[in-house]
């Protein structure tokens, strides 16, 4: 058992966990992107940083590929932790904005500009689609090709792959592919309507649902909505 | 063969060595190659066969002797006449006056610009002068494909001394007690790295010679391993016995094929000597190296990216914890140095390291080699104590800038480093120093730069640097060093806005935080160290839409100045847009609608009659 | 885009393959090989080392993509590298550059359309006090100029004027 201390509380793990999976077995949250629990961690989306050490000595790391050591201090949300944090999703927008997964993150951590042009490419190379791909269904028919920032995912080539089984597994688990919010306009880019209680589906479906599975629902837009609907209607009928 | 046989054949080298007979050494690095050097070697050869000489002078090609700017070079031993810029038809002069006739060529000396002296000799060229050369010393007498050259030099007699006398926890204080830091960049201190390593559990363990060199306009790696790969292999031996390690690899990069030949013979002919393989020198200890070569990627020169590299996949740095010296090279420990950190210990071993320690600075001892290439007279590879001043090197050693123009920076620590300004030229060189004035030590290039540079224009350049080199993993430093290179790309186009420099400094600090290894973490260096430093230039091009250095060609005009224009038609014939018209002896004129900047014409103008605003 | 195999070339990959151990680290090394020889790394060489080495041909890929010193396309009878190091770069190599992409109209990476000349750049060669440097098939051209680009592309090809079509 290795003994460490996460926020200030003091934790044990068992040998080989990483800092991630010792936090969340305390419900200790951390935000991730790019993990996911039966995959191997990859650490390449920088969203579950955490700060690690004393000061003056302190850094961050990702704590999805940080393993546990005797005494480490790790702590989940300081400044630098959010700062840096907001940043990323920043970026991230700036490559994805129509993906729903990274507008609720923009939303639940307060990401309200994004002052990057615009690239609309969707892909954001987590590589959740080629862990998936590799690891669950045993295929190895995408990967990463090239470097920096001309860096991307695909088949051999390009062209079709004799390994892919069309099983659908690279759609299903990709964060930019998910349920896309039909919102935000390319000039602002950051929708956070959540955020705003306004939510852009709303017209859209009958029953009012929430999206932000994160967040936890919390019923305040639909609440709002209904006041202002109660209040039109109150408006118009008193004519 | 055993260590008194290795004694008995270096006796037996210098006596067949007449001291006294002439030698006509020729600097062959791959600068000097690119000069021809090779056809003068040949040459002398071929005209010393000619006149029958073989006996009364010898021909040896050597490693590179660090004054890049006036190969190829040819120094006369044993009196050490130094004879610059030498061509094929002075050869025969050289052979029947100095070498015959003992009378020295004055027109082949160097020249000092500040006194118009002639300098016959090397040791008292001012580029020479004021340097400390311990390492690269040697260069200029070795054949690097001749072992028996360094063997007359004493050669492996740090290693016989290590293996006849001292256990490897001793040879580990001896490196501890000297203060050796790494000569790689990051400047950690080796004999601390060699323990770790050494306390590893498992049988196991790998030795590393890192001579992947990215940072570019930093050779002086290159020149080691190319001229005196014995000292490195010298140096791997001992620390190979120190740790604990069986096998070692010396990784060089793609880009230097003369490093890798020379040392493939190298290792060839130590293995004859029984200096690699099994039983070194009749000991127990057996040790081998092979030669890894690099596949043309900056990151892969990071340790962990490397590890990557010689395992045959795509090098990308790994997570640490663990460390490379618990879990490296297919996760058994390894160790990695640099180059220069290798072919720093036999002197150390054989010096002692109380005499190692007494040079340099508190923190930093020893000599360290800079390239010193860019805006400056004497572009070369110098060594020098750890302290001595910027100013020193640049101005004494360098000859300053060329055409008479003022400094502006010096650039040190390659990609990961920083601008230094001139304020700062009396800043000793050391690796504290200079990480507190906002660069780093690095690899050890230092690019000088003049007032027609344009630091936004720099650290434009850097960013392209990392964002193509970048692996690509962490999104932080993928899209940091992309939308850094973006924003000031803009800047650069005249199209800067008033939060563009907060923006770059709070992405600047995102992608030093976030990124996992040595390349994200430092890849905000460039940016934050101009803008420190530089900040009105930046402010020029935001606020003014202007150039101050007259670089960026979408802020510049070229204009003729008409007072000075000959009419002679030059910039005319060589302008690829035809946008200048003119005829003979009338005052030519720039369509600046025409004009795509591309600098022919100002090059091609002997009356300086073309200005850049 | 899928290139159709030439005959008699498989059996030179096997020989080439056949020089190294059969292991993971062997990748790198055989297609370095395989590059010297064929100046790029046709799409069968990948597959049959795939095979041979028992590695995924998306892993290979992945490692010939990654590296500088590989190109995945061919390339064209000379290969002419300006280099880009910060020396250089102080010294004017992008107008030595931009120079270059003018007179033979193709970007960096490409190739000429008679294929005779590919473009490249490289990040530093070592030769600093020689900047602003070309390298033409290995052979080092120093001190360059503006007006000196036009000359060596002729030196080469002297009978195309780089201006017609």
């Amino acid at each position: 058992m290795i003994n460490l201390r996460i926020n200030g509380l003091e934790v044990r793990a068992e040998e080989g966990w990483t800092v991630l999976e010792a936090a969340k077995f305390y419900g200790i949250e951390i935000p991730t992107l790019c993990y996911h629990e039966g995959l191997s961690p990859y650490g390449g989306c920088r969203l579950c940083l955490v700060e690690i050490g004393e000061r003056p000595r302190t850094k961050l790391a990702s704590s999805c590929t940080y393993p546990v050591e005797e005494g480490l201090v790790v702590r989940t949300d300081t400044r630098r932790v959010i700062e840096t944090r907001r940043m990323m999703i920043e970026l991230m927008l700036s490559i994805a904005p129509y993906s729903r997964v990274i507008q609720d993150l923009a939303s639940k951590f307060g990401v309200t500009k994004v002052r990057f042009k615009i690239r609309n490419e969707e892909c954001i190379l987590c590589g959740l689609c080629v862990r998936m791909c590799a690891e669950q269904m045993d295929g190895r028919a995408i990967g990463f090709q090239n470097r920096g920032y001309k860096r991307k995912i695909s088949t051999p080539f390009d062209i079709k792959s004799e390994e892919c089984r069309l099983c659908g597994g690279c759609i299903y688990i990709c964060p930019a592919c998910q349920l896309k919010c039909q919102g935000p306009q390319e000039v602002t880019a950051v929708c956070n309507a959540c955020l705003t209680m306004e939510p852009t589906c709303l017209d859209t479906y009958d029953e009012l649902q929430c999206w932000m599975y994160d967040v936890g629902r919390c019923g305040t837009c639909v609440r709002e909505k209904k006041e202002k609907t109660e209040s039109k209607e109150q408006a118009r009928s008193s004519k | 063969m055993g260590i008194k046989k290795l004694e008995e054949i270096r006796g037996e080298i210098l006596k067949s060595r007449k001291k006294k007979k002439p030698t006509i050494t020729i600097c062959s690095g791959t600068g000097c190659h690119a000069y021809g050097c090779i056809k003068v070697a040949q040459a002398f050869e071929d005209e010393i066969k000619r006149q029958n000489l073989q006996d009364t002078v010898d021909v040896r090609t050597t490693g590179c002797h660090g004054f890049c700017e006036r190969g190829p070079i040819v120094v006369i031993q044993p009196e050490g006449i130094f004879y610059q810029r030498i061509q094929l038809k002075d050869i025969k002069e050289v052979i029947s006056e100095t070498i015959k006739g003992k009378k020295i060529i004055e027109r082949l000396l160097y020249v000092d610009p500040k006194t118009d002296e002639k300098i016959a000799y090397e040791k008292e060229v001012p580029f020479y002068k004021k340097q400390r050369r311990i390492i690269f010393e040697n260069n200029g007498f070795i054949d690097p494909t001749e072992i028996e050259d360094y063997i007359a030099l004493n050669g492996y007699s740090a290693l016989a001394k290590v293996l006849k006398q001292m256990t490897p926890q001793e040879v580990i204080e001896e490196i501890k007690k000297s203060g050796l830091r790494g000569r790689g960049g990051a400047g950690f201190p080796t004999g601390y790295k060699w323990d770790f390593a050494r306390k590893a559990k498992g049988d196991t363990k790998y030795v590393i010679c890192n001579c992947d060199e990215g940072d570019p306009g930093a050779y002086m790696d290159r020149s080691l391993l190319e001229g005196n790969p014995h000292s490195v292999i010298e140096g791997m031996l001992i620390g190979a016995y120190a740790i604990g390690a069986k096998e070692g690899f010396i990784y060089v990069r793609e880009e230097y094929p003369l490093a890798v030949e020379n040392a493939t013979i190298a290792l060839e002919q130590a293995k004859d000597f029984s200096l690699l393989g099994k039983n070194i020198l009749g000991t127990k200890f057996s040790f081998d190296i092979s030669i890894s070569k690099g596949a043309g990627a900056f990151v892969s020169g990071e340790e962990s990216a490397l590890l990557a590299c010689i395992e045959g996949r795509i090098g990308i740095p790994r997570q640490r914890p663990p460390y490379p010296a618990l879990k490296g090279l297919w996760g058994k420990p390894t160790n990695f140095n640099n180059v220069e950190t290798w072919a720093n210990v036999p002197f150390i071993i054989n010096k002692g390291a109380r005499w190692y320690s007494q040079i340099g600075t508190n923190g930093s001892k020893g000599t360290k080699i800079f390239s010193l290439v860019g805006k400056i007279n004497n572009t070369g590879l110098v060594e020098v104590p750890m302290g001595m001043t910027l100013r020193e090197i640049i101005f004494d050693i360098g000859g300053g800038i060329p055409g008479g123009k003022k400094f502006k920076a010096v650039q040190t620590g390659g990609p990961s480093g920083g601008c230094i300004p001139a304020e700062k030229l009396d800043l000793p060189i050391d690796y504290e120093s200079l990480t507190q004035a906002g660069s780093m030590m690095g690899s050890g290039g230092m690019i000088v730069m003049d007032e027609k540079t344009c630091m936004v224009d720099v650290a434009k350049y850097f960013l392209n640097f990392l964002r193509d080199e970048s692996c690509g993993k962490c999104l932080s430093c993928r899209e940091g060093t992309q939308r850094m290179w973006e924003i000031v790309k803009d800047i650069s186009e005249g199209k800067g806005k008033e939060e563009d420099l907060e923006l770059l400094e709070e992405l600047a600090n995102a992608t030093r935080d976030a990124s996992m290894c040595g390349l994200g973490q430092t890849a905000a260096n460039p940016v934050l160290s101009t803008i420190r430093y530089f900040r009105d230039e930046f402010e020029a091009h935001i606020r003014d839409k202007k150039c101050p250095a007259g670089v960026c060609i979408k802020l510049i005009r070229y204009s003729v100045i008409e007072e000075k224009c000959t009419g002679c038609l030059a910039c005319l014939k060589v302008c690829p847009q035809e946008a200048i018209s003119g005829e003979l002896k009338k005052v030519h004129v720039i369509d600046q609608n025409k004009c795509i900047k591309c600098g022919a014409c100002f090059e091609a103008c002997n009356f300086d009659a073309i200005k850049i605003m | 885009m899928w290139r159709e195999p030439v005959p008699g070339e498989a059996s030179e990959f096997e020989s080439i393959i056949k020089k190294h151990p059969r292991e993971k680290k062997s990748l790198i090394p055989i297609l370095q090989d395989i590059q010297a020889k064929f100046n790029f790394l046709p799409q069968d060489a990948l597959a049959l080392v795939s095979d041979t080495l028992k590695i995924p041909l998306i892993d290979v890929v992945s490692v010939a993509s990654f590296y500088n010193a590989f190109s995945l396309t061919p390339r064209g009878k000379h290969l002419i590298t300006v280099c880009m190091g910060t020396a250089c770069h102080v010294r004017g190599a992008p107008a030595i550059l931009e120079e270059f992409k003018r007179k033979l109209k193709i970007d960096v990476e490409e190739t000429t359309d008679d294929n005779f000349f590919t473009l490249e750049t490289v990040n530093c060669l070592g030769a600093c006090a020689l900047g602003p440097i070309t390298v033409i098939d290995g052979d080092y051209y120093g001190q360059m100029k503006i007006r000196k680009v036009d000359k060596l592309i002729r030196k080469f090809r002297p009978e195309k004027r780089s201006k017609t079509e």
